[in-house]
């Protein structure tokens, strides 16, 4: 049998590079007034394709490359479909939302593939440095597009995001540094060796402290959340749909290999601390969340409260466990890309009508939008039958079983109080339009919004409703980290 | 017979695609109505199948089917009726029909998420009554929730968007610690079915301290859901902003099926230890809910609180653990699911003539209307409880069956039988009797849409008071399972 060659295990990252190279240089050479809207359909179809390739990949056997330091198998198989089927939605979404006349509209869609790129590459890095420079280029990608609008609000949150964003960095590279210290190694499965014949490795211990803290601010848990809500409100809508998804999928994927993969020795220290956030993160979520007026702020606490909901997964420090937190990844993406979507569209580009009261009568507005925003907002909730249900219940069931059931009874709770602002913006969507303004209807999208509709729907409802093969695929992979 | 096999799961589904058709019809002249109304008779139809085929004899469920759903977290889909759930599932069927004809002209704006949606509740009322999986039926249990809200937010009269949050919040937050008490349940026994767990809490010696929590938990939700006093606050918006044909399924019977089956059947020993609790509060809600219905100005809000007052009838029945009143309790959830959607109805067709809920914008109206007086009388007389009268029925048994083991509280409640005769009575007295209010204007008496979803639960009423044997025998099979051994027989004190 032949060995798999190096370059196809970072097969679906060449594909996303090449193709926002691609991107830049026919931006370059087009005129001014050229059209550049057909680029996102040229990035959509390079992130297609990164998608074949990494289920393609999926089927050949899981294996190393490049020295070790990256690692093609069901793990990273799983968070590429999910971050690649998030990209192509984020697109499907710009192409119809931002405007045409807007400037370096190349360079958006070309961020868009560079940041998918990095994000890919976190998953699949099991060395620490290759882990860190995933984290760069997916972080450096996601600051400029959060001041892509320009706007005044933009570029605050694009400036708070990236000060805020490298000073987590840099406590992930000092983490870095000193698990060099403290083992000699950057390599996970090397950490992990050396760890497991030291007695008191108090390095090590500060190491994963400041790796917690990079990661924490990363996926917005808290007490590193602050940065959320204004990133999120100034940020372009699709932009959010993104940066609000794919790289705290990845962040959970770089969270999980590094505590499983590299500490294990140390579990008992790291699952007390993830318990803590969790409990922090949706408390203080949930509880923010319910006295927001402006929907995408609420919906970036509600993201806070996500990434507790999904940290409750760290209490069970078993195969379970790590395939609760991986499908929860996906069905957090699948229901938080859709409810952006219709934010998208529902508030306009320039966040005109993004309060929650500016939603009274969309379900008039827009029928078909409206009813799938009521969907999206069940899923949140976590109603039976959707994705939000089923990861919910396989994340509290796991750490129920592991004996955190009063981490399990915060976290249903505070799920109980999340409905209650999420209904908020369901009540208004369907409370009669007051004023004849009100009652226009809303374009509801073209192709591309669409086919991204579609995509969400789809993903949430199947989730939801025939989520088996999923649930394999997240217990395969889960499996491979346990045993690396 | 093959069709026994699927039947459960065809009633589950037709409601369902009827909604997903009805969302794609045109909404033209009464196209939308009609093709609801058909799609709820074949369900009462296929309903009706299960009576006819059900073998009374026999213990256990019957029409069963199981299914693997998510194999890896051991969740199976698995459905099947018993004596209990048995009529309940028709009474759903039968309830559906009339509820189409009552919205027929009350419904006038958005006509199409209004059916849709009414079906979607439908799916979710049969399903929580099959569900033989804890997650399944969990999945129905919330699923209900949903079209309910949205139907209050959209239709509710003036705080229609509050009513449906007050509504939701109530019901939705009791629902978190329900779902960590079936997750633990899952964590010891590793099984989401429904009977494996009800054998495996019977044999197996758990930590009888948690499994006391897990019980309140159970009875937590549900005693919200029913409700008991002093839970019952959703409950007076919700039937004010809530439409007719919503407003008489909302309350009852998927609280009291709830705890007879998931409370009282899976923890015999916890509910037991509870009993003397929830009879006390049941005493108090029904005396509480007659009094203030006895102060209310708007119909609706009296027949709020005095459903609360009647469900209190039924959970007396169930934790009394006396089988005859166990019996009596669930002939009365039929019973007040027949006779509350009449009056519910009735009201509606007041309004839907008059415009107002106001008793005191009434007078003098039976010598106008006579049919609608009379229907009204017949309805309030069964809810009185008159002898002849399934209400009758279901108090008697409630009230002899538990009196030797609650001598005081049942003595307290028989207070209650004659507050409800007031009350119902003063209403229809000044409804129909007395100074005629000369500035009403004049209305038709009842049209033959109106006799077609009277008439039905005119006779039922009549039927259900005289020939219990039709029904009695099911239901007391499927207690005795359901009790086990923890109740002593007929009427023997505890």
């Amino acid at each position: 049998m032949n060995p798999v060659p190096d370059f196809v295990r970072i097969l679906p990252e060449i594909l996303l590079v090449v193709t926002g190279l691609l991107v830049m240089l026919i931006d370059a050479s087009l005129g001014k007034a050229a059209a550049r809207r057909p680029l996102g359909w040229l990035a959509a179809a390079g992130t297609l394709s990164a998608l074949i390739a990494s289920l393609w990949l999926s089927t050949l056997p899981a294996g190393v490359a490049y020295f070790g330091t990256v690692k093609s198998d069901a793990f990273s198989a799983f968070f590429h479909f999910v971050i690649c089927s998030v990209v192509l939605s984020a697109l499907l979404i710009s192409i119809d939302a931002v405007p045409e006349n807007s400037h370096h509209l190349g360079e958006y869609f070309a961020l868009f593939l560079f940041g998918a790129s990095g994000m890919c590459l976190m998953t699949s890095a099991v060395e620490l440095l290759l882990v860190f420079l995933g984290l760069e280029i997916s972080s450096i990608s996601t600051y400029v597009l959060a001041g892509y609008r320009k706007s005044a609000t933009s570029t605050e949150s694009a400036i708070k995001y990236f000060l805020l964003g490298s000073f987590a960095t840099a406590f992930f590279l000092y983490g870095v540094a000193m698990v060099f210290g403290a083992t000699g190694t950057t390599q996970l499965t090397g950490i992990a060796d050396k760890l497991a014949n030291t007695q008191t490795p108090v390095l090590a211990l500060l190491a994963l402290g400041l790796m917690l803290v990079g990661l924490g601010f990363k996926v917005s848990a808290a007490p590193f959340q602050v940065w959320t809500p204004d990133v999120y409100e100034g940020a372009p809508s699709p932009v959010v749909a993104l940066m609000s998804t794919a790289p705290k999928a990845a962040a959970f994927a770089v969270l999980l290999r590094i505590t499983y993969g590299a500490f294990p020795s140390l579990h008992g220290t790291w699952e007390h601390l993830l318990m803590v956030m969790a409990a922090l993160s949706m408390t203080i979520g949930n509880l923010a969340a319910l006295r927001q007026k402006n929907v995408k702020r609420m919906l970036a606490y509600s993201s806070i409260a996500h990434a507790g909901y999904l940290l409750v997964a760290f209490a069970a420090f078993s195969p379970d466990g790590i395939a609760a937190a991986i499908f929860y990844t996906a069905t957090y993406a699948a229901m938080n890309v859709g409810i952006f979507l219709i934010v998208s569209k529902a508030s306009g580009y320039d966040d005109r009508g993004a309060l929650i009261e500016n939603f009274r009568g969309f379900i008039y507005r827009a029928p078909l939008l409206g009813t799938i925003l009521i969907v999206f907002l069940a899923s949140l909730i976590g109603i039976p039958f959707t994705a939000g249900f089923v990861g919910k219940f396989y994340v509290f069931a796991v750490a129920i079983q592991s004996g955190a059931v009063w981490l399990g009874l915060v976290g249903l709770l505070n799920s109980g109080v999340a409905g209650f602002y999420y209904l908020r913006l369901a009540a208004s969507a369907v409370k009669a339009p007051a004023t004849a303004e009100e009652a226009q209807p809303i374009y509801q999208g073209g192709f591309a919004l669409q086919l991204a509709l579609l995509i969400t729907l789809a993903s949430v409802l199947i989730l939801g409703v025939a989520p088996q093969r999923a649930l394999n695929a997240a217990k395969n992979a889960a499996l491979t980290i346990q045993t690396q | 017979m093959a069709l026994n096999d699927y039947i459960l799961t065809l009633l589950l589904t037709v409601p369902l695609a009827g909604a997903f058709v009805v969302w794609l019809l045109p909404q033209k002249g009464k196209v939308i109505q009609g093709f609801t109304l058909l799609v709820t008779l074949l369900t009462l139809a296929m309903t009706l199948h299960l009576p006819a085929h059900f073998d009374a004899a026999r213990t256990g469920f019957q029409y069963e089917q199981k299914l693997p759903w998510i194999e890896s977290l051991g969740i199976n889909y698995h459905v099947g009726v018993d004596g209990l759930s048995l009529w309940l599932v028709v009474l759903t069927g039968l309830l559906a029909p009339i509820g189409v004809l009552a919205s027929w002209n009350a419904i006038q704006k958005r006509e199409k998420q209004f059916y849709a949606l009414f079906l979607v509740q439908q799916t979710a009322m049969i399903g929580v009554f099959v569900s033989l999986d804890l997650i399944l039926y969990y999945g129905f249990w919330e699923l209900s929730l949903i079209p309910m809200a949205a139907l209050i937010a959209m239709h509710g009269d003036k705080h229609g968007g509050k009513a449906a949050l007050k509504f939701f919040t109530y019901t939705f937050i009791p629902s978190a610690p329900l779902l960590v008490a079936i997750l633990w349940l899952y964590g010891q026994t590793r099984t989401f079915d429904y009977e494996t767990l009800r054998a495996a809490i019977a044999t197996q010696s758990f930590s009888s301290c948690s499994l006391y929590w897990v019980a309140l938990a159970f009875l937590f939700a549900f005693a919200v859901k029913v409700p008991v006093f002093p839970l019952h606050g959703w409950l007076a918006d919700t039937f004010v902003e809530a439409p007719t044909a919503l407003a008489m399924v909302v309350a009852g019977k998927l609280g009291l099926y709830s705890m007879l089956r998931f409370h009282i059947g899976l923890f015999p020993q916890q509910a037991r230890a509870a009993a003397p609790w929830v009879v006390g509060l049941a005493v108090i809600g029904l005396l509480y809910g007659a009094c203030m219905a006895l102060a209310q100005r708007d119909m609706k809000r009296l027949l709020a609180f005095s459903t609360v007052s009647h469900l209190s009838f039924c959970t007396l029945g169930l934790y009394s653990f006396v089988l005859l009143a166990a019996d009596g309790g669930v002939y009365q959830i039929l019973n007040h699911g027949i006779s509350g959607a009449a009056i519910f109805v009735l009201m509606g067709v007041l309004y839907e003539r008059y415009g107002s809920y106001e008793i005191n914008h009434y007078g003098g109206l039976a010598g106008k209307l006579p049919w609608l007086a009379t229907f009204f009388v017949v309805t309030s007389l069964s809810l009185v409880g008159l002898p002849m009268l399934n209400g009758f029925i279901g108090e008697f048994l409630v009230l002899s069956g538990s009196f030797p083991a609650y001598p005081r509280w049942v003595a307290a409640a028989t207070l209650g039988v004659i507050l409800s005769a007031a009350y119902m009575l003063w209403l229809v007295q000044r409804i129909f009797y007395g100074k005629e209010n000369k500035q009403l204007p004049s209305a038709p008496d009842l049209g033959l849409r109106e006799h077609l979803i009277l008439w039905p639960l005119a006779a039922l009423m009549l039927v259900m008071g005289v020939a219990t044997h039709a029904w009695l025998p099911a239901i007391h099979s499927a207690n005795e399972t359901t009790y086990g051994s923890s109740t002593t027989g007929n009427g023997g004190a505890r």
